[in-house]
């Protein structure tokens, strides 16, 4: 193409100008980037800003990192290091150059590892994989614990270590995985699944122990996180040190710092529970004992009551009543037996005076006619000639009826 | 009793302590929650007492799940 052609009819540009055109061309095209590249001629000014190129074998870029971001920064950017920076490209204007303003500033190696790291746990943290919501709470007295690490590493030798020193009884179920390099994370999710389709453990620890960043990384995969997420059983996620963070950490229902730790979260120490046992055990009896007082304290009041006392009461009064009928009875018999007598013994003087003999002996005499003893009251009722007999106090007489008498 | 966790025991076991606690209930209520918590000290005791458990090995082989113990 001829440039001259053009220069007549096309509108000439002032330096500023052009430069706010290529500006707004370039800042409004290119999305924030990451860049990978080396350190060189780092300058960590007065101002607490931090300016730099970042350059590979054939080129090289400015860049800034204001003092704002750089604060954040987990290591000490230096000349010749590898790194990954995340900015957008913005043009200085006064200079006519364009720089990346560096949002993020990650060393390379790692950083590719920590990019995509990042990146997951974005992804994942929007799709709501961490919720709150979502966790699971762990059992407070797991039976059975299934584990998912490697048999010959250190993690399960801690937690069995653990767990056989504070409650011994507790069942552990290891599912023995490859937990760093090819295939782990596959491994890793697989086993969780497999728990869950064998469903005869309480709680989950997922880990392993400490490393480097590339170590640990299985448990930075996706396909475990989603394993974690979709997990029935509650999970314990036990990955490195204290420090180490991963993305099973953030998805499991606890996160422990170390395997050790997850042993530590997941059984309660037995001599606690045990005192706990006997403390409830001497409280439920202290109760018990108490009530038991309780009752027989009431019962004593209500047998004591005036109530209950009444029909005790009652007898005794009925028996003393008695006792004094009994007494009244008897003195009125014995002197009812007094006053017969004494009636007995006037009927018996009266007697005396009323028996014939008695008045025979006076001088009277009885008189009968012979032929059927009958006695004579009266003259007439005798004939002259009729044979009579006469009675005396002492002897008796046979007479003839010589005369009557009628006076 | 019915099966039962020592989860389920521990809890059941505060419960019963606190209703005999407020003792609103009665005589026989109290002997038979006294029995029941007696019944469940002795179930946790032998939860905790119970020989430790040794690691057993999960694996999986035509879609059934295997244990076996621990090879050292």
């Amino acid at each position: 193409m001829d440039l001259s052609d053009t220069f007549e009819t096309t509108v000439i540009y002032s330096v500023s100008e052009i430069n706010l055109e290529i500006k707004e061309i370039l800042e409004t095209t290119l999305p924030p980037v990451w860049v990978q590249g080396e350190i060189s001629n780092f300058v960590h000014h007065s101002s607490g800003h931090m300016y730099f190129s970042l350059k590979d074998p054939n080129s090289q870029i400015s860049c800034v990192l204001w003092k704002s971001r750089n604060l954040s920064l987990h290591f000490a950017p230096t000349d010749g290091m590898k790194v990954n920076v995340l900015g957008a490209i913005r043009v200085y204007e006064k200079r006519g150059t364009y720089q990346i303003d560096v949002v993020k500033m990650l060393p390379s190696g790692i950083g590719d590892l920590q990019l995509a790291f990042e990146k997951l746990k974005k992804r994942l943290h929007e799709e709501g994989l961490f919720d709150e919501q979502y966790k699971k709470s762990i059992p407070r007295f797991p039976t059975a614990i299934g584990i998912v690490t490697s048999q010959t590493g250190a993690a399960i030798r801690d937690i069995k270590n653990v767990i056989q020193r504070r409650f011994p009884s507790t069942t552990l179920i290891l599912r023995p995985t490859v937990v760093q390099g090819d295939g782990a994370g596959k491994d890793i999710a697989r086993a969780i699944d497999e728990f869950n389709e064998y469903g005869q453990v309480d709680v989950l620890i997922v880990g392993r122990g400490g490393g480097s960043l590339e170590d640990l990384w299985a448990f930075n995969e996706e396909q475990v996180a989603r394993a974690i997420f979709r997990s029935k059983i509650p999970v314990i996620s036990a990955v490195g040190h204290e420090i180490d963070y991963t993305i099973s950490d953030f998805v499991a229902d606890l996160r422990a710092p170390t395997p050790s730790a997850a042993a530590e979260l997941v059984v309660p120490d037995i001599n606690e529970i045990q005192a706990a046992v006997s403390d409830l055990y001497l409280y439920c009896r202290k109760s018990v004992q108490r009530i038991l007082n309780d009752y027989r304290d009431t019962l004593h009041t209500i047998k004591t009551s005036y109530g209950f006392r009444r029909p005790q009461d009652f007898i005794n009064q009925h028996r003393q009543r008695l006792d004094e009928l009994i007494h009244i009875c008897s003195m009125a018999s014995f002197h009812k037996t007094a006053l017969i007598r004494q009636q007995l013994q006037r009927m018996q003087y009266r007697l005396t005076d009323l028996n014939p003999a008695s008045i025979l002996k006076r001088g009277y005499s009885i008189c009968r006619r012979a032929s059927d003893q009958t006695i004579i009251k009266n003259a007439v009722d005798v004939d002259v000639q009729e044979q009579i007999s006469v009675e005396l106090a002492q002897g008796r007489l046979t007479g003839i009826v010589t005369t009557i008498s009628r006076e | 009793m019915v099966k039962i966790t020592f989860e389920e025991a521990m809890k059941r076991l505060e419960e019963i302590a606190d209703i005999l606690e407020k003792g609103d209930q009665s005589l026989d209520d109290t002997i038979v929650l006294f029995e029941e918590s007696n019944a469940l000290v002795k179930f946790c005791q032998e939860k905790l007492d119970k020989a430790e458990n040794k690691l057993q090995i999960l694996s999986v082989d035509n879609n059934t799940f295997h244990l076996e113990p621990e090879t050292e």
